[in-house]
């Protein structure tokens, strides 16, 4: 019988030279006259372990890593195909502390399954929400969806259930479902995971969505720097084909590559470019729900979002609302990143403390120096000083404080950041990726630079009109790009005062 | 020049076939840059014809987005992460190497923001194929040297 091995083929394991340990393990199984299974999975989100080679074996999977092509036929001296004992044996996956203190629901078979096989993704509990919903009608499922609680995992947290009731709504001959895949914000890489890892599972959530709202057109928009992601994905539409494409629902997706514009991950710029222009953002209303692709209406979620939606009918819609805490229910797939320790995906309830995860799970910086700053939410995300690592993580917690968690990426910087350096980079980008639409955002951006550089050199006055300024941008602009680059300046600012003076 | 009429054709083949899609310029561009490594000047009234849109549209998109260019890139291109989750472990110091070592080289230096290798950056990306983690200066120079030496 042969003896199946997963080695991950997502890009950050491919990043650490997985594709080696791969070869590798093919060739000296052929050398050894060894018949093996090689899956090449998704990544169970533990980057300091990567490539993380598992071993299927009677008591379950054996983890061993980080592997280097160069530990390959040791590890075979050692019979790790038979869970042998190795220097790298970390023990059984499951068992892992990092894992087992998780509560993964929308991840839970990224790095478990082959992203290759519909029948594996079955067999693992996938496609049951498609088929319960198939049985409903659509202002059943809309509803489903509203009790479970579940809101917009792409950082704004709207309602999805009062999204898809707007769109059920609104009459009209063609709609839309549209997954934005735009995931742009640094230290954020939930959404890649789980297109490389688990594809099959967003195309099912989209498809349920279609169900809900009447549209049998899907796209999903996916960054041009995700080319792993785009091929996995597109692997998986080809594997579905048969699946979503007949009986009642039939369901289309197409994949549609952005091409490195930032601002593209703002829904109604998304829009614009998907329809072949310039991606630069509208003004709302009126709102994607009721003119939003080519004109119709749209249902725009992000890919944990759609994630999220089979579980709801497999698992019952109170599997959200069950847990959690405040308005904030379920769980959020953070991302540890940046000079971390332990750095990688963290699905967990709203709840946790910011320490917790940076501590409990991310061990600490990479660098061994203490941690001053995390950046909470990429780009336009609020830098957090140690004094509130205290606030709990959910999307009321983290208002009150004058921040976001936005798409729960966490990125760690130890004693050595220069806070006014980081405020001045935000404004930068701000400059390099403002559509132009408005004034505040094409013009502000700049002048902030400048501002800020004139606060460096020593002009103290201007911190005045720095915040004069972000004001103007924070009130001004018409979207989020412009009116959340205060959050990083203006947190700077104020938790890091000397780094200013 | 002797290759124009068979970029010509490229082009043609592409937006004949792409023209009817929903929305077709950004996959006609993309198709057409991934075939010939850019987006060549004479590739804009072909497609403005096709799509029915004026050149001037066709330009504006073409040099709105990073991703396109308007003439042919290096022998490779190398992508270095400039966003925060790199900059925390020493991603701007990266890239400053690498604009120090790339000067005067036949290869492509372009920075990007974010390729979602941010629990092991610092990142960079070689003709989007090739993902490398935790790049130091030499682990950069190592790379470039084995690029260098192969045609």
């Amino acid at each position: 019988m042969s003896i199946t091995i997963y080695v991950p083929a997502d890009a950050a394991a491919l990043a650490l030279g997985a594709d080696a340990v791969a070869a590798a393990i093919t060739r000296e199984a052929a050398r050894r006259g060894m018949d093996i299974r090689l899956v090449r999975n998704g990544s169970r989100g533990m980057f300091w372990l990567e490539p993380l080679v598992e071993v299927a074996t009677a008591r379950g999977r054996m983890a061993y890593g980080p592997v280097a092509a160069g530990d390959v036929c040791g590890l075979f001296d050692a019979d790790f195909a038979g869970g042998g004992v190795h220097p790298l044996l970390l023990g059984f996956t499951e068992d892992l502390s990092w894992l087992r203190q998780q509560r993964r629901l929308a991840c839970r078979r990224i790095g478990v399954i082959d992203p290759r096989s519909l029948a594996d993704y079955k067999a693992h509990g996938g496609g049951e929400g498609l088929r319960r919903s198939r049985s409903l009608a659509p202002a059943e499922i809309v509803s489903a969806v509203t009790a479970s609680g579940l809101r917009g995992r792409g950082g704004a947290a709207f309602p999805t259930g009062i999204k898809w009731k707007t769109v059920l709504d609104t009459a009209a001959s063609q709609k839309y479902i549209v997954c934005n895949a735009d995931e742009g914000d640094s230290g954020t890489f939930s959404d890649r995971l789980l297109m490389e890892g688990d594809p099959f599972q967003l195309l099912e959530g989209m498809a349920i969505a279609g169900l809900a709202v009447g549209a049998t057109q899907g796209y999903i928009y996916v960054r041009s720097e995700y080319p792993h992601a785009i091929e996995a994905l597109n692997r998986a539409i080809e594997g579905a084909r048969d699946w979503l494409g007949n009986g009642p629902g039939k369901f289309t997706i197409e994949v549609r590559k952005g091409a490195g514009s930032y601002v593209c991950g703002e829904e109604t710029a998304m829009l614009e470019s998907i329809e072949g222009r310039r991606g630069i953002v509208r003004a709302k209303p009126p709102l994607p729900a009721i003119s939003g692709l080519f004109g119709q209406p749209t249902v725009i979620n992000n890919v944990i979002t759609f994630a999220s939606v089979p579980d709801i009918f497999a698992q019952g819609a109170d599997i959200y609302s069950g847990m959690g805490c405040n308005r904030s229910r379920g769980t959020l797939p953070f991302q540890l990143a940046g000079n971390i320790r332990f750095g990688g995906l963290v699905e967990v309830p709203f709840g946790l403390k910011l320490r917790d995860l940076l501590y409990d799970f991310g061990g600490g910086s990479r660098s061994g120096r203490p941690l001053r700053a995390v950046q909470v939410g990429g780009p336009l995300g609020a830098y957090l000083p140690e004094s509130q690592f205290n606030t709990v993580l959910d999307y009321e917690a983290f208002a009150a404080i004058g921040a976001g968690l936005g798409h729960g990426g966490i990125v760690a910087f130890d004693d050595t950041v220069d806070m006014a350096k980081q405020a001045r980079y935000a404004m930068k980008f701000c400059a390099i990726e403002s559509c132009g639409k408005c004034t505040p955002c094409r013009i502000g951006s700049t002048r902030g630079v400048e501002v800020i550089d004139r606060i460096g050199a020593g002009q103290a006055g201007q911190i005045a009109l720095l915040r004069e300024l972000c004001d103007t941008m924070t009130h001004g602009s018409l979207c989020a790009m412009g009116s959340m680059t205060p959050y990083p300046v203006l947190s700077a600012l104020n938790h890091f005062p000397e780094d200013f003076a | 020049m002797e290759n124009l009429p068979a970029i010509e054709r490229t082009i043609e083949a592409i937006v004949a076939a792409k023209q009817s899609l929903p929305g077709a310029l950004l996959p006609i561009l993309h198709e057409i840059q991934d075939g010939l490594g850019y987006i060549p000047s004479e590739s804009v009234p072909r497609i403005a014809k096709a799509l029915n849109l004026s050149r001037a549209e066709v330009h504006g998109v073409i040099t709105y987005y990073q991703h396109f260019r308007q003439i042919p890139p290096g022998r490779h291109v190398l992508r270095v992460c400039c966003a925060e989750a790199c900059q925390a472990v020493g991603g701007e110091a990266l890239a400053e190497h690498a604009r120090l070592r790339l000067q005067g080289s036949d290869l492509t230096l372009e920075p990007v923001y974010c390729l979602g290798l941010c629990a092991c950056g610092p990142a960079l990306q070689i003709d989007e194929t090739t993902l490398h983690a935790r790049v130091t200066p030499q682990k950069f120079d190592a790379l470039v040297d084995a690029l260098e030496v192969d045609p």
